[in-house]
């Protein structure tokens, strides 16, 4: 868990949140609410004209929800989706420009479906007004996107805001906007609500800034600071976009984001981020949205009492097991960023490849497998180190059998660096061959969560002391 | 005297419930505006509400068919960029 010097109100717990927590974003799962449409400022990156169904953005939905509509939808997906633990209204306007929608759906969520975790994603100008109300509803997440603190900057990503019944345009919206963000920030870390700040790294405009807005924004308290790359194609629509705006590289998003961890003491940078849309659903990084549409919502009975109990079953499952892991992780840090860590594999640590299809379990058959997640498990925990794509399926029907050499080759070359294949089902054939590249082939974990599977693989491991007397079977990739 | 909202409208709710007149409507394909309670937000506002927070350029025009966010005013894209293909 990230080290905070916030208190935390009632309703903040980053544990169970997939975007404060990046061990939260591995096990539950978040829904977005398309109920708030309206919005109180103009940005550079958005198109207002926010119907469509085929690009995965922030600010992007396909169906706006009225509040009755979007509190039936979180009663729904929380009775399918058990492991659901937070609900968010990130848009396509702001939330907080919608406070009569947002708060009639939050309202019915409370009495409900008390346990889910209400959050919410605002621009900031209508929060210090909203901060009391948001406090009332036990919201302990807030997310503010802060793209700058200088308005001259400011001038050059807000065209307009509207404030006490006017237009307000130019260098005077943006220092009015800033003021009104600082003072939200400052007035929810007073009372304990956990704040993230994001904001959107824009190549020769806020880039440089940056560094001072996250000076600033963890000064002043904010939980976590998560920076966002610039998503601006002409297609969009948006003036950004038009106008011919640069998107940053993945390198400048991450040469940023390291520099201002090292700044604070890397503390409290996200690095998980998806940029989910604004009516996403499932988890982090999944949009399960098509299961629920408007049509298939309406017509679902829930039993939201069932559904409540389900739901503190299933969590009670999840904290346990995260609880052994952590028990299992003597562990200074969580689970490490993936990009992040070197390629070097240190003798106590076991790299496994698993078959899954739902990245939840181990579903997959070894043949039918398109990619291979691979994990380091040592002593300080696990991680994801890497999704392998195979060029082709080993078995991909019998017109194909000629080349299972070959491609049973390049499978065994994509995982030549782990230690141990985890898969639902394995033929007989390949079996032998991934033995002979040192690779263990592991059918018993079929169907198993594949953190429970990662963990008694290790055991095994450790407790028959192939890691202490047998270390070279963990090789090095280069 | 009254406004009108045309076809660029894109249901953002937005205006609705800034009329002094509850002169808007939730109406498809786009919201409406009730002529006989507009009142152009005269003696209410300095400015028109509805126009005043409308994201949309040409979305309210005025009894004369004048676009009250004519083209540029809100995006400051120039009218040519606005002609692009912009379909998502």
């Amino acid at each position: 868990m990230e080290p905070t010097s916030q208190p935390m109100t009632a309703g903040a717990s980053p544990a169970l949140h997939p975007c404060y927590s990046e061990q939260a974003h591995r096990h539950f799962a978040r829904l977005h609410l398309a109920v708030a449409p309206a919005c109180n400022i103009q940005c550079h990156y958005c198109n207002r004209k926010y119907d469509c169904s085929n690009e995965s953005r922030p600010g992007v939905v396909s169906e706006l929800l009225t509040p009755e509509q979007a509190a039936h939808k979180a009663l729904a997906v929380g009775a399918a989706i058990p492991h659901l633990a937070v609900v968010g209204v990130a848009g396509p306007g702001d939330p907080l420009a919608n406070p009569e929608r947002l708060f009639a759906t939050f309202r019915e969520l409370a009495e409900k479906a008390p346990d889910l975790t209400l959050c919410v994603s605002t621009n900031g100008l209508a929060l210090p007004e909203q901060v009391e109300e948001l406090v009332k509803y036990h919201i302990g997440h807030v997310t503010i996107t802060i793209n700058c603190i200088d308005p001259d900057i400011g001038a050059r990503i807000y065209p307009w805001i509207f404030w006490n019944h006017r237009r307000i345009r130019g260098r005077k919206a943006a220092e009015m906007l800033i003021a009104q963000q600082q003072k939200g920030l400052e007035m929810l870390i007073e009372r304990g609500v956990l704040v993230k700040v994001n904001s959107v790294l824009i190549p020769g405009i806020n880039d440089e800034h940056l560094h001072e807005v996250h000076r600033v924004v963890k000064a002043k308290g904010a939980f976590l600071h998560n920076i966002m790359p610039l998503i601006a194609r002409p297609e969009h629509g948006t003036y950004y976009g038009l106008a011919g705006q640069v998107e940053p590289t993945a390198e400048q998003v991450r040469a940023l984001q390291d520099a201002c961890a090292s700044e604070s003491g890397e503390t409290g940078m996200m690095n998980h981020c998806q940029q989910c849309r604004a009516d996403a659903v499932g988890m982090l990084g999944q949009d399960r949205g098509a299961e629920f549409t408007l049509e298939k919502v309406a017509a679902m009975q829930v039993d939201w009492r069932a559904a409540l109990a389900k739901r503190a079953a299933v969590r009670a499952t999840i904290e346990r097991r995260l609880a052994m892991q952590t028990q299992f992780a003597k562990a200074k840090s969580p689970i490490p960023l993936p990009a992040r860590r070197p390629a070097i594999i240190a003798p106590e640590t076991l790299r496994m490849a698993v078959g899954s299809n739902d990245g939840q379990t181990i579903d997959a058959h070894f043949g039918h497998a398109r990619e291979f997640l691979i994990f380091d498990v040592s002593p300080t925990g696990m991680r994801l180190v890497a999704r392998r794509g195979i060029d082709s399926n080993y078995c991909s029907g019998p017109t194909t059998c000629g080349d299972t050499t070959t491609v049973l080759a390049s499978a065994i070359e994509a995982l030549r660096d782990c230690a141990v294949l985890l898969c639902a089902r394995i033929g007989f054939e390949p079996w032998r061959p991934l033995e002979d590249a040192g690779i263990q082939p592991n059918s018993e974990h079929a169907m198993e969560p594949i953190v429970d599977a990662l963990l008694a693989v290790y055991r095994e491991w450790c407790d028959g002391g192939r890691l202490e007397t047998e270390p070279a079977l963990v090789r090095s990739s280069a | 005297m009254a406004f009108r909202i045309v076809a660029n409208c894109t249901n953002c709710w937005a205006c609705l419930p800034l009329c002094p007149h509850e002169a808007i409507r939730a109406a498809t394909p786009h919201f409406e505006i009730d002529t006989a309670r507009c009142t152009e937000c005269a003696g209410d506002y300095a400015d028109p509400q509805c126009a005043s927070i409308c994201p949309v350029e040409g979305a309210i025009v005025d009894s004369t068919g004048q676009a009250l966010n004519p083209p540029g005013s809100l995006t400051g894209l120039s009218p040519e960029f606005l002609t692009l293909p912009s379909t998502p």
